[in-house]
């Protein structure tokens, strides 16, 4: 059986990235994540694994690694926190275009700007609406236990190589920064080249052999007819991700007249919320996006029959909100409850706007 | 009358082979303006790679510039970077792919102006690769503006009066730089405009894929390159302002070897 131990968000999740046999990791430290980076180097993976570590002289750095590394059909990961992921947007959009799978994780702090180490949600337009320039989009996990930080990596693995598409774990310096029991996942063989060929097919820069055309990785075609036939490739391919790989998780809904909506933090929160109101004889839920994109619209819109109302609790000004909007189509009210700046809601907090924005104004 | 038709066969007189192209060239038209200094260059480093027999185990970044389809040209495995990362991409391919051949190929725009920091740093860690860097003194792409290279007076279409160094900057001499840092194994300023030039290069860059067969480190070759279009010279007029002006300030030679 295995045996579970007591670690925080950022380092199951680089101990996780080492099991699931990553070949390479390319980082900044940042606060609340420099731990990912830091325990990495501790466990010199190098020698367990053969996995690759390095610091690069700067988040624009580390992620165009993840691009030449990645594009060679390796399994490779960089992470940050919020203003770093904003400068490796540049080759998030280069990837996405290229269709180089990879792992990218934020354990997002608050921002604008330099903002807040403290921890905060407000990348999730970045992370879901495209964040970089064009149509592209990430498939993207919100972890809300240190647990899923581990069960995550792999995870990110399994559908950034299945739909050659950069994934995402959007994570918050709360999740990062805590100590949770984890069941680590067993170690994991790295991948052979030929394995790879043959799991996910021929078509990374891995040495052009006598046998096979050249393979070219590029996101550039000066010919806009074939650009849009690329683009409509893409949107195709995202649309597949929608019928295919939405995520999401239902606590007490069967009963629920509200349901409050959360990711993260603000679902483990939003738990607390759901026994307090019930305390009181309110019958609350939670839906908790797991993938946030693709959003768990469907059950959003079929909910929206049955509720009075739902609350999106977030760690921003609302921006899922918008998304919950779209899903509920008008037949039930929808409000919004969020801290901003690194600050976190307190459960009564929360139960009281929700009380005042769903209740007490019917 | 009788017309009598050749054959291309009969048309192509049979003779001693003195000279062909490279497999690894492909047989598609080049982008590039006639007289330009890319073509060369392009030719010499693929023969290099197959006279090394290397093909099958080298991976090439193509920039943004004018060699942006690089990869259109060279018939080897490539990757395109964004502007400016090439020594970042590079660097993550030859961290899992420690065996192969990895290059680059940029311009001055995107080696020594957005792409500084990359450059520094990957020849600072003394990443195992080689660098092409054409330095034509100006973005040709975009159609002819302003780089870190331009000459001190030089116009173009972002310094119409001719560069000011005082407000503009001083041209950048980062092969000497990058020179200092001891990641770096080999530090050389070539040109590619005059048949005796062309052959001195092909040794640089045949040393350059030595080096990274020997695991020394980093190994940049410069080439000093025309642009007849950005510099609005016809190419005769091109090669001659690039002996007359351009290798007094970006003189030739070894820099570290
Ligand atoms: C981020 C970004 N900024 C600007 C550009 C526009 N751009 C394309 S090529 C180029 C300059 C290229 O000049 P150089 O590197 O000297 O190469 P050359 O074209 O002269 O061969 C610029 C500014 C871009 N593609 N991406
Ligand atoms: S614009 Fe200049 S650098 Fe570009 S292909 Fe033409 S001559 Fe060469």
């Amino acid at each position: 059986m295995k045996e579970a131990i007591l670690m925080k968000g950022n380092e199951a999740m680089a101990e996780a990235a080492i099991r699931a046999g990553a070949d390479a990791y390319f980082g900044y430290p940042i606060t609340p994540q420099s731990e990912v980076i830091e325990y990495l180097m501790h466990e010199e993976p190098q020698k367990r694994t053969g996995m690759v570590v390095l610091q690069a002289e700067s988040e624009l750095a580390a992620i165009n690694m993840v691009y030449g590394a990645g594009a060679c059909g390796k399994r490779v990961m960089t992470s940050s926190s919020s203003p770093g992921i904003s400068l490796k947007s540049e080759g998030i959009s280069y990837m996405a275009g290229s269709e180089i799978p990879c792992l990218i994780v934020n354990v997002m702090r608050g921002g604008p700007g330099l903002g807040t180490i403290q921890p905060g949600q407000s990348d999730y337009f970045q992370a879901t609406k495209g964040g970089g320039h064009g149509d592209y989009r990430l498939i993207v996990l919100a972890p809300s236990t240190v647990q899923e930080m581990a069960d995550f990596v792999d995870l990110s693995f399994k559908l950034a190589f299945k739909y050659r598409n950069p994934a995402m774990i959007l994570s918050d310096g709360a999740i990062g920064q805590m100590m949770e029991k984890v069941y680590l996942p067993e170690q994991k063989e790295r991948l052979s080249n030929e394995k790879i060929i043959e799991l996910y097919g021929d078509w990374a820069t891995t040495g052009k052999t006598a046998n096979r055309e050249r393979n070219i990785i590029t996101s550039l075609d000066l010919k806009p007819e074939r650009q849009e036939i690329h683009n409509i490739h893409l949107q195709e391919k995202y649309k597949m991700i929608e019928e295919n790989e939405t995520r999401y998780e239902e606590i007490r809904c069967e009963d629920a007249e509200y349901i409050m909506v959360a990711f993260g933090t603000s679902a483990r929160l939003c738990q607390k919320v759901i026994q307090l109101g019930r305390e009181k004889g309110l019958k609350l839920g939670l839906l908790r996006p797991i993938t946030l994109w693709p959003f768990p619209k469907k059950p959003i819109t079929d909910y929206a029959e049955k509720v009075k109302g739902f609350l999106s609790v977030e760690m921003n000004a609302g921006q899922m909100v918008e998304d919950i909007l779209l899903a509920v189509e008008g037949k039930a009210p929808v409000e919004h409850y969020g801290r901003m700046g690194g600050m976190i809601a307190s459960p009564s907090e929360i139960l009281q706007a929700l009380e005042e924005k769903l209740i007490s104004n019917n | 009358m009788t017309t009598s038709v050749l054959t291309p066969e009969e048309i192509i007189k049979k003779g001693k082979v003195v000279f062909k192209k490279t497999k690894l060239i492909n047989d598609v038209p080049l982008s590039y303006c006639p007289g330009c200094g890319h073509g060369v260059a392009h030719r010499i480093l693929m023969e290099v790679v197959e006279e090394m027999g290397i093909w099958e185990d080298t991976i090439g970044v193509a920039p943004v510039g004018c060699s942006v389809l690089a990869y259109d040209f060279m018939n080897i495995d490539m990757q395109q970077a964004a502007h400016g990362r090439a020594p970042a991409v590079a660097t993550g391919i030859k961290r899992v792919y420690p065996e192969k051949y990895v290059f680059t190929y940029q311009g001055d725009g995107d080696l020594a102006a957005i792409g500084t920091a990359e450059t520094i740093h990957a020849c600072n860690r003394g990443e195992n690769i080689v660098i092409i860097f054409i330095n034509n003194g100006i973005y040709g792409m975009t159609g002819g503006q302003m780089a870190p290279t331009t000459l001190e007076g030089m116009r173009s279409s972002t310094s119409p009066y001719g560069r000011m160094v005082q407000t503009m900057g001083y041209p950048i001499k980062i092969t000497e730089m990058v020179a200092m840092l001891p990641g770096v194994a080999y530090a050389t300023r070539q040109a590619v405009h005059e048949a005796k030039y062309v052959r001195k290069a092909k040794n640089a860059i045949k040393k350059a894929f030595e080096n990274q067969r020997d695991k020394k480190g980093t190994s940049i070759i410069e080439i000093v390159s025309n642009c007849n279009s950005g510099w609005k010279l016809s190419p005769v007029e091109a090669n001659k302002w690039l002996d007359e002006n351009m290798l007094d300030y970006f003189p030739l030679g070894d820099i570290k070897k």
